[in-house]
């Protein structure tokens, strides 16, 4: 009796989670296949080639906006990538002390707080003194986006990497500083990239930040202390715009921005995958 | 034979708790000590005292000295660095780095510490230190394959080369067979008994046939204290203290 009754209970489980699973997975594929096939049908070779056009005129595109989204990551990993390493290595290696609880609970505050207001923040502190719109103060405002992600991941990576292989390394006369980047975080890479290309992921969407910040820009990008395109504000700026070939061309934008997220991931992955691969 | 390790009044401490109370031994040079005693008597943490690996643990403190060469290991003057060099050691689970490849874990001491440029040297030194961990003919052919792809057995030889490839003078064996079968613990005992030869050993130990088998000296802990210490025929067959005769004759522990 007590056997059927268990085996009863084990399959209702298992149903519960599928549907969850399913839940899950519904709104995201269904995201998917709503932008596709509402972007594809502008997605061609001038979308990719051509500046924007103004209303009415055809052959349109976002190259600007690639650019200078590209651009912007490039720039904002720049200097978040090195930071959030540092201290997440901090973190792992020496933060069991006040100043350790401090940068912990203010990275896990900073990676609640919106996105508009690190925007306001950037605003203040690089835009006002600049006198202008940059692409600078864009990179700044999404590279304090990505550093609490980056930095808590670090130190997670760091702390799973077994305590045995720190002591197997110290104890063949290899100092700390070569131990912590030749051992702990060369076998805590993997996890630590994996935090990366969140991080990237993340900002690639990131449009709020950018409003005060990056500002957009209708041609190519001039400096990066000038006003500079990025593939969601035009997205954001077309889609709240009347025109109808516009609304088009910000679905195709959409397209485009997810399926840059979803290649670099694709890609980065697989790199890792081929040059850490460890047999078993 | 040379007295190569003076241990003179050693207490060692986690925090406020005592876990070594007035260690004395001497460890004969290239001869194999062996120490036994009951889990948690210290064993493990009095051979980390030796190479300052004790000191890594968070709150862990030492108090005496280890004289060794004529070398207080603990003065101010003593670069721990250049000693872990000396004295190397081997862990109680295989522990190899997974990142690596074979050739690459061999290697690591040397090349991690910059010492080394020329590659081709590299290469003889790496040779011999797997060599004489008796791995050579099992895995020349698949240096550039991971560490962590050998058997559980050819794992603790690839530390045992790491270990030898630094050239150290002593070696620390921290119970080094307690996770390997018993073709495997054959095989390291083999080589332990080929390695005195050359170099200095201690291995702690929990088996006791194991530290008949292979040490010429023994020392028998029991709760942080060294109970008695002499030549292993001696604690063997004519132990002098009552507890070394109920330890070794299975009555407790």
């Amino acid at each position: 009796m007590n056997n059927i009754r268990r085996k009863i209970i084990n399959n209702i489980m298992i149903l519960i989670m599928i549907i969850s699973t399913l839940i899950i997975l519904v709104p995201l594929i269904n995201i998917f296949i709503y932008v596709f096939l509402k972007g594809i049908s502008s997605i061609n070779i001038n979308f990719f080639t051509k500046l924007p056009m103004p209303v009415g005129e055809p052959n349109g595109g976002m190259a600007n906006a690639i650019v200078g989204s590209i651009i912007l990551i490039i720039l904002s990993s720049m200097w978040a990538i090195p930071v959030g390493i540092l201290g997440g290595i901090y973190l792992a290696e020496f933060g069991n002390n006040k100043l350790g609880t401090i940068i912990r609970f203010t990275a896990d505050v900073l990676s609640g707080v919106p996105s508009i207001v690190i925007g306001i923040f950037a605003y203040i502190v690089i835009v006002l003194p600049m006198k202008n719109f940059s692409a600078i103060s864009g990179a700044f405002a999404l590279g304090i986006i990505m550093i609490p992600t980056i930095m808590r991941t670090t130190e997670e990576m760091i702390n799973l990497v077994p305590h045995t292989l720190r002591e197997a390394s110290l104890a063949l006369g290899i100092t700390r500083f070569r131990t912590t980047i030749s051992i702990v975080l060369k076998t805590a890479l993997n996890g630590i990239i994996t935090g990366i290309i969140l991080s990237v992921a993340r900002i690639s969407g990131e449009t709020a930040p950018l409003l005060f910040t990056a500002f957009g820009n209708r041609f190519w990008h001039e400096g990066i202390n000038k006003p500079i395109a990025a593939l969601p504000l035009q997205i954001f700026a077309y889609a709240i715009s009347p025109y109808e070939d516009w609304h088009k061309q910000a679905w195709a934008g959409a397209l485009v921005l997810i399926a840059m997220i979803f290649l670099a991931s694709f890609i980065s992955r697989r790199i890792l995958k081929s040059k850490y691969k460890i047999e078993r | 034979m040379e007295e190569k390790i003076k241990v003179n009044n050693l207490n060692a401490y986690f925090g406020e708790r005592k876990v070594l109370n007035n260690i004395n031994i001497n460890i004969k040079e290239r001869a194999v000590t062996s120490i036994i005693g009951p889990s948690g008597c210290g064993k493990s943490t009095f051979i980390r005292c030796i190479n300052r690996m004790h000191e890594v643990i968070p709150n862990a403190r030492v108090e005496g000295s280890i004289i060794f060469d004529g070398i207080d290991i603990y003065s101010e003057k003593t670069d721990v660095i250049s000693l872990r060099r000396k004295i190397g050691m081997v862990f109680q689970k295989p522990n190899p780095f997974p990142t690596l490849s074979i050739y690459d874990n061999v290697a690591a001491g040397i090349k991690l510490n910059g010492f080394f440029k020329r590659k081709d040297n590299l290469d003889d030194l790496v040779e011999q230190a797997l060599k004489m961990a008796a791995l050579w003919d099992e895995v020349k052919d698949k240096l550039s394959h991971p560490g962590s792809s050998l058997s559980g057995g050819q794992q603790q030889r690839l530390c045992i080369a790491r270990a030898l490839a630094v050239k150290p003078e002593v070696i620390l064996f921290d119970e080094p067979c307690s996770a390997l079968d018993p073709i495997s613990t054959a095989k390291i005992e083999d080589l332990i008994f080929n390695l005195k030869k050359e170099y200095t050993i201690i291995i702690v130990t929990h088996n006791m046939q194991q530290a008949a088998r292979i040490s010429d000296f023994t020392g028998f802990f029991l709760l942080g204290e060294l109970v008695e210490f002499n030549t292993t025929s001696e604690i063997f067959t004519n132990p002098k203290d009552k507890r070394t005769e109920n330890y070794i004759t299975g009555r407790f522990g």
